[in-house]
């Protein structure tokens, strides 16, 4: 197999992308994978600060001075400090950053929107939709691996809380036996 | 003041992961799944001011007590145990390098006979972590998922939307989920295939550490594995897809001991004997010497060789024989070439028990 990017070394980093339930695949030769920085998440320890360094590399002067005084109005950390050690400050540097963390988390994970659990405290209305949004998920893993009869329970259990009235106490965002909690 | 203090009745038991217990004990050691959690309304640990961590200590200990989980629960603070002490839970892999050093309020809950722990301002405000012998991902899991929920009906954990639970490190934002087994691979790295499973295990997006976690090298042919990304998919699939890949090399390492003992079962027989008589009759002998002959005889346990110890012997001695335990095996500060002779008494002891026990 030859390379997608180059079209000319062979294909050794492959990768499988999934994203709004369509799986994309993706083979690239060595070079291609880490001109393209899509080796990041392979690496078998991966060093934020490099991680960071290689971002700024593609800043001019200016605009890397410019974003390095980027603060957090909460704590007070400055974009700059963050990048030395890599440690954010607070809850609130999420978003006073959101923009210069944006690229680095997808660098890092390959996604940047959470899809796991959410805090039970955090609003019913959040916590059901979020619960619908999981079980879709796994409605449609179950179809692709032909578990049929999981997934008949799985779309019941949808229809169930889409169809609950919305006092009701809102299911914890992972399943897990009665009365376990 | 209790007669006993809780530390040393926690180091008198033996620590519940290295027990084999769990299946199937001889591939797989041991079952970690940790959860990163911060407080909203407090900065990171490396910002916060001492006060501000106290409070969170107070919280979060607050907060386990009204968590069914943390039940009989024992709080240790860093900063009241000797630096020798603080080794010893590490070397249970209970408590991380970083929460060890002692300075800072720093503290740990442990419940569970050891099974679940919440460190307290370690790089997170909270790391609540459960383990298991063997290999049970999804048990790890479920404890852990019940015990954080049951934590969250108390505290206010900093969490967005779009990004999920925030943590001082991006790396772990998201999930916060850290997911990891302990597995024995000899037969792979003596035929020589381990790199290729390993660059495989890293393709798929999971991390490969030694014994200690980050940063520790690989000894005795122990790997651990874990998931590296925590944004992007749910805690069950990061479960799913380490437990799925886990198996494959369990497959890969099962196989190539097939192959090993089929071409050279008397060259493999002989290591491993040869492995024990060096643990049973050592007058002195270093503690990386010990992880390397475990392994010689953990392998020659897994494959049915009679004669030998039980497995869980060989994994207690990988703790038993760290310096933290030595130490207070021997009652007192040792030398390192005193070490070395009171661990190969350590080690002659507990074979020698062991082989009371067999016959």
């Amino acid at each position: 197999m030859v390379c997608q990017v180059c079209g000319k070394n062979p294909a050794t980093v492959h990768f499988t992308e999934i994203h709004d339930n369509r799986q994309s695949e993706m083979h690239v030769c060595e070079r291609c994978a880490e001109e393209k920085g899509l080796h990041g998440e392979q690496q078998q320890k991966f060093d934020i600060a490099d991680l960071l360094a290689g971002m700024v590399d593609t800043m001019t002067s200016s605009d890397e001075e410019r974003v390095g005084r980027i603060q957090c109005p909460r704590c007070g950390m400055l974009y700059s400090a963050f990048r030395e050690t890599g440690r954010l400050g607070c809850a609130e540097c999420y978003h006073a950053f959101q923009f210069q963390l944006r690229p680095l988390l997808r660098r890092i994970h390959g996604d940047t929107r959470h899809r796991g659990k959410i805090p039970i405290r955090d609003g019913e209305g959040a916590a059901r939709s979020r619960q619908i949004q999981r079980l879709h998920d796994e409605l449609q893993r179950a179809v692709e691996r032909e578990e049929f009869e999981h997934a008949a329970a799985i779309r019941d259990e949808i229809r169930r809380i889409e169809t609950e009235p919305s006092s009701a106490p809102s299911p914890s965002p992972a399943t897990r036996p009665e009365g376990s909690a | 003041m209790p007669d006993t203090r809780p530390f040393d009745t926690l180091v008198a038991n033996s620590s519940p992961w290295p027990s084999g217990d769990g299946p199937p004990g001889g591939l797989v050691l041991s079952t970690r799944v940790r959860l990163a959690r911060n407080l909203s309304d407090v900065p990171f640990t490396h910002v916060a001011r001492d006060e501000q961590l106290q409070g969170v200590l107070a919280r979060a200990v607050g907060a386990a007590q009204r968590a069914d989980s943390f039940k009989a629960g024992v709080l240790l603070k860093m900063n009241e145990l000797a630096s020798s002490e603080r080794q010893m839970l590490v070397e249970r892999h209970l408590v991380s390098h970083e929460l060890g050093d002692g300075a800072r309020p720093r503290g740990i809950l442990i419940a569970g006979g050891e099974r679940l722990s919440l460190m307290i301002n370690e790089e997170d405000h909270l790391r609540l972590q459960s383990m298991a012998p063997g290999f049970q991902l999804a048990e790890a899991w479920s404890s852990a998922d019940v015990a954080d929920d049951e934590l969250d009906q108390t505290l206010d954990y900093a969490f967005s939307d779009e990004i999920g639970y925030l943590t001082a490190c991006p790396t772990n934002a998201g999930t916060g989920l850290r997911a990891s087994v302990l597995i024995h691979l000899p037969a792979l790295v003596l035929l020589d295939e381990i790199q290729k499973v390993l660059k495989g295990v890293m393709q798929v997006g999971l991390s490969v550490r030694g014994l200690y976690g980050e940063h520790s090298e690989v000894m005795g042919n122990l790997f651990q594995i874990s998931n590296q990304t925590t944004l992007g998919r749910s805690e069950r699939d990061s479960i799913e897809s380490l437990e799925r890949v886990t198996r494959q090399i369990m497959d890969a390492e099962e196989r190539a001991r097939e192959r090993m003992m089929r071409d050279a079962r008397i060259q493999i027989e002989d290591k491993v004997w040869r492995a024990y008589g060096t643990l049973r009759h050592c007058r002195s002998i270093h503690a990386r010497e010990v992880i390397n002959l475990c392994s010689a005889v953990r392998l020659g346990v897994a494959l049915g060789l009679s004669g030998l110890c039980p497995i869980r012997t060989v994994n207690e001695l990988l703790v038993l024989t760290q310096p933290g335990h030595l130490q207070r095996y021997a009652g007192g500060e040792l030398t390192p070439s005193e070490r070395n002779v009171i661990r190969a008494q350590l080690v002659r002891e507990r074979l020698e028990a062991a082989e009371r026990g067999l016959s």
